[in-house]
């Protein structure tokens, strides 16, 4: 099927930069307008991030519904989006969610050129180590599941990791000797900002009103439907209202009433001074809790467990820093006198399942998608073409129709977080 | 990190307790319907603000502690003992 063009007002290319050069870079176009909120629009995607952006992006461009405005309470990509490790993957177990994050990788394969944006998606290799049979035999199993639902999966023996990841502990002096692992090689990372802003320039040009600095204060109800949102700068009366808020879904769900299976934790990451290139795929240990890659600017980035308690700080606890970097330098030891050069929290917004939700709610017109937990950022783009279905024709996709609110009610958990075995 | 202030050890840094979430009660599972044990396992009032939850000093003196703590900010605002018997873990 081919999609319509996006009629940009004028493309990114070489021949752009070149020209744009000689006139001292002065003279690029806004990537997107700053319009007041209108009074009314047929559907109302509340978060502008990732999953937000791209929801309006498919909406106007698959199903030609362009009367949408995006709501953000601060700056698009402010949130989760540009708090993550840019980690990108589809080493999922179950049927229920393979199909669904592996269509969000192919998506992204494409994504650069068809939203004419550089995301520097890199297909570097995802390597998770193991460190006893018990956990070798567990990705046996998973590599297996993953092979069979036509996914790019592979054992490592400890020499080919010693080969493919030389900086990697390997020594039998280890406290936890490495005996083997496992490749995903069409995993990678991608730049985090220029995926909102990709999705964000590309659904401006296709008409949706971006809305920033807009935060939603509650909901008018009218016949048990939301009638209009009530907004920092103003009220918008509109037919549907999608939320993609990430950390504080059951904030605005709740402002209409809507009760979710979801607590917020805060996620931390952390980035190093930059090095010289010293390490070319994402290295990953479900023991230690930790995965780290490095950035095009030498950055390691290195991410970790979630505060284990209710938190919308967007901080963190100091003692998951030193549990993350005591599992990197027992995987890393050399790099024990790198210094970190900064750190950051997210709000997490966790299923007890660990799998999203993209659904209807109790109140007829709300919709949401979340329960994105510690890995929207993978998500974004089959996050948002979902989404942008079931806002269009009133059902889910076949990609995430076990995505449902109704499955903790009906015991159908997709308990991916036990499952993938990986850094959830 | 949070410094909890437990009333049998003083102050403590929080990795010497486990955090045992908000006290919910549990409906008798015998005469609960579908959708208020389905509400009790999984759903949550994810509280931004103010909250007073169960914490447990399981590296330290293992008694369990009533903690009043504010979700955005993490400032502790009380601690209290609170009888085992009465939490639901």
């Amino acid at each position: 099927m081919t999609r319509p063009k996006v009629p940009f007002s004028q493309r990114f290319s070489a021949a752009a930069l070149l020209r744009h050069g000689l006139s001292g870079q002065h003279n690029w176009p806004v990537m997107w307008r700053s319009p007041e909120p209108r009074k009314a629009y047929q559907a109302v995607i509340i978060g502008g991030g990732g999953h937000g952006l791209a929801t309006a992006y498919y909406l106007a461009r698959d199903w030609g519904i362009r009367d949408i405005a995006v709501i953000e309470k601060g700056w698009i990509g402010g949130g989760n989006t540009g708090r993550n490790t840019t980690v990108i993957r589809s080493n999922y177990y179950y049927p229920a969610s393979t199909p669904f994050y592996q269509r969000s990788v192919e998506l992204y394969e494409g994504l650069s050129d068809e939203l004419n944006y550089n995301i520097m998606f890199s297909q570097r290799g995802i390597i998770t180590l193991a460190f006893n049979p018990h956990e070798l035999n567990l990705m046996a199993r998973s590599v297996n599941a993953m092979q069979l639902n036509g996914i790019d999966a592979s054992l490592l023996t400890r020499d080919e990791i010693a080969r493919l990841v030389p900086i990697c502990d390997m020594s039998d002096q280890a406290r936890f000797r490495c005996i083997g692992g496992f490749i995903h090689p069409s995993g990678g990372t991608a730049r985090h900002d220029a995926v909102a802003w990709g999705y964000a320039r590309a659904a401006d040009a296709l008409g949706v009103d971006i809305i920033q600095q807009c935060e939603v204060l509650g909901f008018r109800m009218a016949g048990g439907k939301i009638a209009s949102v009530e907004t920092s700068r103003g009220s918008i009366a509109t037919e549907q209202v999608a939320v993609a808020v990430a950390g504080n879904s059951s904030v605005v769900a709740g402002m209409a009433g809507v009760r979710l299976p979801i607590q917020t934790q805060t996620l931390q990451a952390f980035v190093s001074e930059p090095l010289k290139p010293v390490l070319d795929t994402v290295l990953m240990s479900g023991l230690h809790h930790t995965y780290v890659s490095q950035s095009d600017k030498g950055e390691m980035v290195i991410g970790g467990d979630s505060d284990a308690y209710i938190s919308y700080g967007q901080r963190g606890s100091f003692s998951t820093i030193e549990n993350t970097v005591t599992g990197l330098l027992e995987m890393i030891p050399l790099l024990s006198r790198v210094r970190l050069l900064r750190q950051w929290g997210g709000a997490c917004d966790l299923t007890p399942d660990r799998t999203p939700i993209i659904d209807r709610t109790t109140v007829e017109n709300m919709l949401v998608s979340t329960g994105w937990g510690t890995g929207g950022f993978k998500a974004i783009p089959s996050g948002g073409k979902s989404l942008a279905h079931l806002i269009a024709t009133g059902e889910a996709d076949r990609f995430s129709q076990a995505f449902t609110l109704d499955r903790f009610r009906q015991g159908k958990l997709i308990d991916e977080g036990a499952a993938s075995g990986v850094a959830h | 990190m949070i410094q909890i202030d437990c009333p049998w050890c003083g102050p403590r840094s929080e990795i010497e307790f486990r955090c045992a979430g908000p006290h919910e009660k549990r409906p008798d599972p015998a005469s609960a319907s579908d959708v208020e044990w389905t509400d009790y396992l999984y759903f949550r009032d994810n509280t931004r603000g103010l909250l007073l939850e169960h914490w447990v000093h399981a590296f330290g003196c293992r008694q369990w502690i009533a903690v009043e703590r504010d979700t955005v900010t993490n400032a502790i605002a009380g601690t209290t003992p609170v009888d085992a018997k009465s939490v639901s873990a």
